[in-house]
């Protein structure tokens, strides 16, 4: 450690090297070099408490849920159901039948699109996004447009990769039947003033979706002060396991939604002539789900929750300041998403050189960065970028990591000019 | 004139001096940097092959019984590879093109960037090539 900044390193809130410790992969070597792991946004590591509780399942509890009435299929059916718990819990949801389990936020987003333009959308009726969201929730509601013949509207970002209220409220039309919107963008880091577009959503009549992938592991959500009426986010990128997530509606309009998939343990009663489906949250929850993943998941809560969300903040922050101050020093440096308000994701470009050709050297020294357009091209075109250089942070990273960032990216600069 | 393989074991020779990743990207680099662009006129959406980051683009002419390619990346490292492969393909029949096995880049240890998920365009161009290659050999026995 040369040139990290020491006052800094001393008021982080937690030992990340006691954090470090429990995540084995980051002991590993890539090409040779110790891993430094900044693609958090796309996906977080495992703690062993994750990795060791779905082991820990599989060896010893394992069978089906839900419907055996055998001591293996209650004892896994209650991990599944503490599961859904502690989330109704950690989110502030009224009753656990608004919590549904999904495969992640594409899943949960493609749930409400599908349901709620089969229940509410006619012809003319709008949906408005942002410029700034995920291809997940653009690409589900323009299929459901295109079916309803609804149109899909967009809030443009500014330059500094916020986007206006003002040209918000202009945008929110009587047609408005639901509003869906990041609560953090994934590409640009930029926090969104979520409970102003919450409000102004209901104050002109439309629903409101809320796309909490990357604010859950670094905001405290209420879902009851917040007011959303759903809420997505995946179990991946909270130190959870791949294939598990969680939507989130209020009660009385999961209640009206019709199914989304139809199969086992969504129903009630099937008969040829007239089948009928099951309460929530089950009605949304067809087959046999990621048993062993939602299980999992419920370690990955208990994992933030020992932290703590502030100190999950503090350090986020911490890191996101120092990255800036850092990076800003290299030559020719540009940053994408300058918002006030920002969670730690830095996206970038380097005078001319393309960010792929960035990715391919440091991946030789061992630093896991993302490059490309991070699934939100219509920001890059907004940029007329083919695309950025993104580090995002998770809480295991340290300061050290961002010099070998910065020291990463100077000589990759050095060898592409 | 080089068999395909002759020119696939030069390669492959350069680069056993080569110990040192770093070495290895800066001569890929310098491939990238020497490849003589394709003009702008011609970087149109029929000559493009999308990669998922950085794109390629490719353009084929034949003449006297051979293929002749020029290939050309947004991005350096990706010009560099492509160099290497319109060095080892262009000027050889349709037939050698279509028939070709590509065993350079695993031998020198770059089989990484021939990945799908490294989405740099390089498998479509590979399997461009190889088709323009086929399209060729068919022609040839029309005529």
């Amino acid at each position: 450690m040369n040139s990290a900044n020491n006052d800094i390193i001393q008021s982080i809130p937690f030992d990340v090297d006691k954090i470090r410790a429990q995540f084995p992969i980051l002991n590993i070597q890539v090409n040779n070099k110790p891993l430094v792991y900044l693609d958090n946004g796309a996906s977080t590591q495992k703690p062993n408490s994750v990795i060791e509780t779905t082991n820990f399942y599989y060896s010893n509890q394992y069978s089906n849920i839900h419907r055996g009435v055998h001591k293996l299929s209650q004892i896994g059916t209650d991990l599944y159901e503490k599961t859904r718990l502690n989330f109704q819990h950690f989110i502030n949801a009224t009753t656990p039948s608004e919590i549904i389990f999904t495969k992640g936020t594409t899943h949960g987003i493609n749930t409400i699109a599908y349901t709620y333009g089969r229940k509410y959308l006619q012809k003319g009726d709008e949906i408005l996004i942002s410029g700034m969201e995920h291809h997940s929730n653009i690409v589900p509601w323009q299929i459901v447009c295109e079916i309803y013949g609804a149109i899909l509207k967009v809030v443009p970002i500014e330059q500094n990769g916020t986007i206006s209220l003002e040209k918000f409220k202009t945008l929110l039309s009587p047609k408005t039947k639901l509003v869906a919107m990041t609560y953090i963008s994934n590409s640009l880091g930029t926090i969104n003033p979520i409970k102003e577009i919450i409000d102004l959503s209901h104050q002109n009549g439309s629903h409101i979706l809320v796309d909490a992938a990357q604010a859950i592991h670094h905001l405290p959500i209420d879902v009851q002060e917040l007011d959303c009426d759903f809420l997505v986010f995946s179990g991946h990128k909270m130190y959870g396991p791949t294939g598990t997530g969680i939507l989130y509606g209020k009660e009385a309009l999961l209640d009206a939604l019709p199914p989304f998939e139809g199969g086992g343990d969504m129903i009630k009663e099937v008969r040829f002539d007239k089948t009928t489906f099951n309460d929530l949250p089950f009605k949304f929850e067809a087959g046999t789900p990621n048993i062993a993943g939602i299980i999992g998941l419920n370690a990955a809560l208990d994992f933030i929750k020992e932290i703590g969300l502030p100190q999950i903040m503090a350090h986020d922050k911490q890191l996101l300041d120092y990255c800036h101050q850092q990076l800003g020093e290299i030559d020719g440096i540009r940053f994408f998403g300058t918002s006030q308000e920002k969670a730690g994701v830095v996206s970038f470009l380097i005078n001319e050189i393309h960010p792929y050709d960035i990715g391919v050297i440091l991946d030789n020294l061992g630093i896991a960065i993302r490059t490309g357009h991070h699934c939100t091209q219509p920001v890059m075109d907004f940029y007329n970028i083919p695309g950025t250089c993104r580090a995002s942070f998770g809480i295991y990273n340290t300061m050290e990591e961002i010099d070998v960032l910065t020291n990463g990216l100077k000589r990759a600069v050095k060898m592409l000019s | 004139m080089k068999t395909i393989d002759e020119i696939q074991n030069e390669i492959i020779g350069d680069f056993e001096m080569y110990s040192d990743w770093a070495d290895k990207y800066e001569y890929i680099i310098d491939m990238g940097k020497e490849l003589k662009p394709i003009s702008g006129a011609l970087k149109i959406e029929d000559n493009i092959i999308k990669g998922c980051q950085s794109r390629v683009w490719l353009i084929a002419d034949y003449e006297n019984g051979k293929l002749n390619f020029q290939a050309d990346s947004d991005a350096i490292i990706t010009k560099g590879l492509v160099g290497m492969l319109t060095k080892v393909l262009s000027g050889h029949s349709p037939k050698e093109i279509a028939e070709s096995n590509l065993f350079f880049m695993e031998k020198i240890g770059l089989q990484e960037h021939l990945s799908p998920t490294r989405a740099n365009g390089l498998l479509a161009m590979i399997k461009q090539m190889k088709t323009y290659g086929l399209a060729y050999m068919t022609k040839e026995k029309m005529i």
